[in-house]
């Protein structure tokens, strides 16, 4: 049995008198690529929004590599191994593509107002192992040409993948990607797919929330189905896609919308 | 005199006062309402109210009734323009733009009244002869219910308005949802304005009506407009009555502040009120948490 | 360091060496570019909380009295050396700003603004009323000149002093801005929910960077008390207050070059204005109307575009 990284129990999200999120448990083993699918408005977002500790949980624990989150604020929980990417993407405009990545490894350094004002050795060392570093996560990502340009003036593909990039620069132990796939082309699409993959092999277990069934059904490990804050079903790719609620919940969707 | 008739005294003083702060809280509170913005150009409105009462009254020596509405007509006048030529163009503008404009505003409607009146503060006649009246042991100013009866009919008269009618309702709804509102037919930009103007209409009252009693100076706006959104602010922002109410609560604590423990430092205790409430609670007494949740503090 | 700001840098310092000698120790101008520096002063630290962190303030007219008082009243009523005075305004300074930071700071756009524009207040209220250590309304007279070497400081001398600490002080305001606190002041302008995530405790800079820019008014605020030698709460006010907030968004809230633009503007404009003092206030509401309606990004970054568009009509025309 592998070895959980994050476990979610009896996890509820209510916004007044809507329930986001009900009564939801699953784990994450290492190393695992994990999808969470499910009709608009399932509360997939919310989830990832309550495990990085932007919005409370409203009852219900979550433990990341064994310590618990509840209560902790989102630096905190970025501090300690767990990062995300946004839906509708969060890079800074203000900056370039290269600081996007810099400010990624924030956390991972420590010169502060006083070293950084006088420009201090120690600090110029942490510069310098910062600059390379994000160079290398730009590298990976394939847009190390890009590293200059300002963070939004890139197209939409490349603005997600610098948004990956600057999580990884994070050295998170868990990625959460919020529809990283949105807005890519099947070329495109495919690139991310193999991405994901590389970054499994660093050692990053990932989770994925994605609309692509076939980039979903092509990397993960296991797939959880989420309908109206529920777990509908969970599973391997294969026994989601023949899972009757699954299918009800999709078709159901689009026959109430008629 | 008696500490009982002194209280007296210093409470009908805070309900003068607390008047003001009241009707500046409710100007704050019509303009944030329909449109999420900080009006800092408030106090001047107040400002504009007594000089301009000032001209009509002492130099054209208009009688004080029709000098009352030609004033409340014109600054009404000066807070449409005001929306039309500088916040309408910035309605796209970034928070920070948008608080410096209504600071630009303050700034320019200042130093247009000190070309007009100088630095001088300026006086007017009690409305009904100046003649005081004796209260449970204290005296009273006429002029003090005149402010007082005046501000509860402006107070009436805006409620009737957000409450009874169309027009005030679709004030609210453009407030809570820009959006929804347009969709629903109503013409958000004429709604943005009515406020502005209302706004300097219930400003510029105050202004006409607390002049005679402690006159009236070019930059008296700046601390008017801090007090008076202290007590929009506890009153819970957003809310009209909760406004007014925390409004005259302000004036008596700075009435008994004054006079009860130092003089000098009387317009502090108004804004340590304001910091004091920003700081802990600033959805305000009568504002519920659950609204300023949703409110951005 | 960029090397534009590298050169840019050397420039200024240049023309600030040569300036005493180019006005040939005329006091009138070298006096009115020691107030542009002192001015100078506070708006580089107003930049980095507003133009860089994206903050407001509308009070940091408190914080150059405390460092004027300080400096001020421990010289004159308990015989402390300047120095001493000096880093003791600092502390105070740093010390309520902390205070008041923290609270104030979790605030956001216009209940900031205001809260901040109170608390400038409530302290002029406090430099007003407290006569027996701040001389009250009527200020407080005699504070001594610098003195080196037994020869006291003043005219070029002084000039040359504030200059130094100009100087010093972008270098070190250029270091953090192209280092981990600076990005980290961006993020947090940028999206606070996005810096958060990312791992920075915007919270945290926000209150530091607030701090940093009141220890800049509280040096500037020494620095005028021993070059006037003689202070009032009325340099201190809310007019004040706001004339550095123009300075800053005139100039160009973006940079620290446009806050320095900006102070010279605003430092200088007044001077034109002899004489029309009348319209001093209304000139200044015009100006930064002006400004907000059509060039919002202040003047140096309207001068930029501008010979950008003067640029490309000139390319075009040579096709």
């Amino acid at each position: 049995m592998s070895e959980q990284i994050l476990r979610v129990q009896g996890l509820w999200k209510s916004f007044g008198g809507l329930r986001a999120l009900e009564s939801l448990d699953f784990t994450v083993s290492v190393q695992q690529i994990k999808s969470f699918i499910g009709p608009n408005g399932a509360g997939k977002t919310t989830l990832f929004n309550v495990l990085t500790g932007i919005y409370p949980p409203t009852e219900g624990t979550f433990e990341f590599a064994g310590r618990s989150l509840n209560g902790l604020k989102p630096y905190a929980i970025a501090r300690l191994g767990l990062s995300r990417t946004f839906q509708n993407l969060a890079l800074f405009g203000n900056m370039t593509a290269l600081e996007n990545v810099m400010l990624g490894r924030h956390i991972r350094t420590t010169a502060g107002l006083f070293s950084a004002g006088l420009r201090l050795p120690g600090m110029r060392r942490e510069e310098k192992a910062i600059r390379e570093e994000a160079m290398e996560e730009l590298r990976f990502m394939g847009l190390e040409n890009r590293a200059m340009m300002e963070a939004t003036s890139l197209p939409m593909g490349e603005q997600r993948l610098l948004e990956i990039a600057r999580a990884l620069a994070t050295q998170p132990k868990l990625l959460l990607l919020d529809e990283p796939a949105a807005g890519l082309n099947m070329r495109e699409t495919a690139k991310l797919s193999e991405t994901i993959r590389m970054i499994r092999e660093r050692g990053i277990t990932v989770m994925l929330v994605e609309h692509d069934m076939s980039l979903v059904m092509e990397i993960s490990d296991e797939v959880l189905v989420l309908n109206h804050g529920k777990k509908i079903a969970e599973g391997g790719p294969k026994d989601i896609q023949r899972h009757p609620e699954v299918i009800a919940a999709y078709l159901g969707e689009e026959a109430g919308d008629a | 005199m008696s500490l009982a008739s002194q209280l007296v005294q210093y409470l009908f003083a805070g309900l003068t006062v607390g008047s003001i702060y009241a009707l500046v809280a409710l100007g704050f509170t019509m303009i944030y309402n329909a449109t999420g913005i900080i009006n800092l150009a408030q106090g001047e409105f107040v400002m504009l109210g007594g000089l301009v009462m000032v001209f009509f009254t002492m130099v054209l020596k208009i009688p004080i009734v029709i000098g009352l509405v030609l004033t409340v007509l014109g600054v009404t006048i000066v807070g449409a323009l005001f929306e039309r030529l500088a916040i309408h163009p910035l309605k796209n503008a970034s928070l920070i733009t948008l608080i410096m404009i209504t600071l630009a505003g303050s700034i320019l409607f200042r130093g247009i009244a000190m070309c007009l009146w100088g630095k001088d503060p300026y006086a007017l006649p009690p409305f009904s002869g100046s003649k005081p009246v004796q209260f449970l042991g204290a005296t009273i100013q006429l002029q003090i219910l005149w402010i007082l009866g005046i501000t509860v009919l402006a107070v009436c008269g805006v409620g009737f308005f957000f409450n009874r009618t169309l027009m005030g309702k679709a004030m609210t709804a453009c407030a809570f949802n820009p959006l929804a509102a347009r969709l629903v037919g109503i013409n958000v930009r004429k709604m943005v304005l009515f406020s502005f103007g209302l706004s300097a209409a219930t400003g510029a009252i105050a202004g006409a009506i607390i002049t005679p009693i402690t006159l009236m100076e070019y930059d008296r706006g700046p601390l008017l407009a801090l007090k008076g959104f202290a007590a929009a602010v506890l009153g819970g922002l957003g809310s009209g009555p909760g406004a007014v109410i925390a409004g005259f609560i302000i004036g008596i604590l700075e009435s008994l502040g004054a006079g009860l423990i130092s003089s000098g430092y009387k317009d502090a205790i108004a804004l340590l009120v304001l910091l004091v409430i920003l700081w802990v609670k600033p959805s305000g007494i009568l504002g519920s948490a659950e609204e300023s949740e949703l409110k951005k503090f | 360091m960029k090397r534009k700001d590298l050169y840019t840098l050397l420039a200024i310092a240049l023309l600030a060496v040569l300036y005493p000698l180019l006005v040939g120790g005329n006091q009138y101008f070298i006096s009115l570019l020691v107030f542009l520096g002192i001015n100078g002063i506070i708006t580089m630290g107003l930049s980095l909380l507003m133009g860089y962190a994206g903050q407001i303030s509308l009070g940091h007219a408190a914080f150059y009295g405390i460092g004027a008082y300080s400096s001020g009243v421990l010289t004159t009523k308990y015989s402390v050396h300047p120095v001493g005075a000096f880093f003791i305004g600092i502390f105070l300074s740093a010390l309520i700003a902390w205070l008041v930071g923290k609270p104030t700071l979790r605030l956001k756009g216009h209940y900031m603004a205001v809260a901040t524009l109170g608390f400038g207040e409530i302290l002029f209220i406090v430099f007003n009323e407290l006569s027996p250590l701040t001389g009250g309304p009527s200020g407080l007279s005699g504070i001594p000149s610098l003195m080196i070497f037994g020869t006291p400081l003043e005219g070029a001398m002084y000039f040359y002093l504030v200059w130094a600490f100009v100087i010093l002080l972008l270098i070190f305001s250029l270091n953090v801005i192209n280092s981990r606190v600076g990005r980290a002041l961006r993020a947090v302008h940028g999206s606070e929910l996005a810096a958060n995530t990312v791992g920075v405790d915007a919270s945290r800079y926000k209150v530091q960077v607030f701090v940093l820019s009141a220890i800049y008014a509280s040096m500037a605020g020494s620095l005028y008390a021993h070059f006037v030698t003689f202070i009032s709460p009325s340099s201190f006010s809310l007019m004040f207050s706001i004339l550095l907030l123009m300075m800053v968004v005139v100039g160009g809230a973006g940079t620290i070059w446009g806050a320095l633009l900006g102070a010279g503007v605003l430092t200088l404009l007044p001077e034109y204005l002899r004489g029309l003092e009348d319209f001093e206030v209304l000139a200044y509401g015009a100006i930064l109307m002006i400004v907000l309606l059509y060039m919002p990004q202040g003047i140096l970054e309207g001068m930029r575009s501008l010979l950008g568009k003067v640029k490309g009509l000139g390319s075009a025309a040579h096709e």
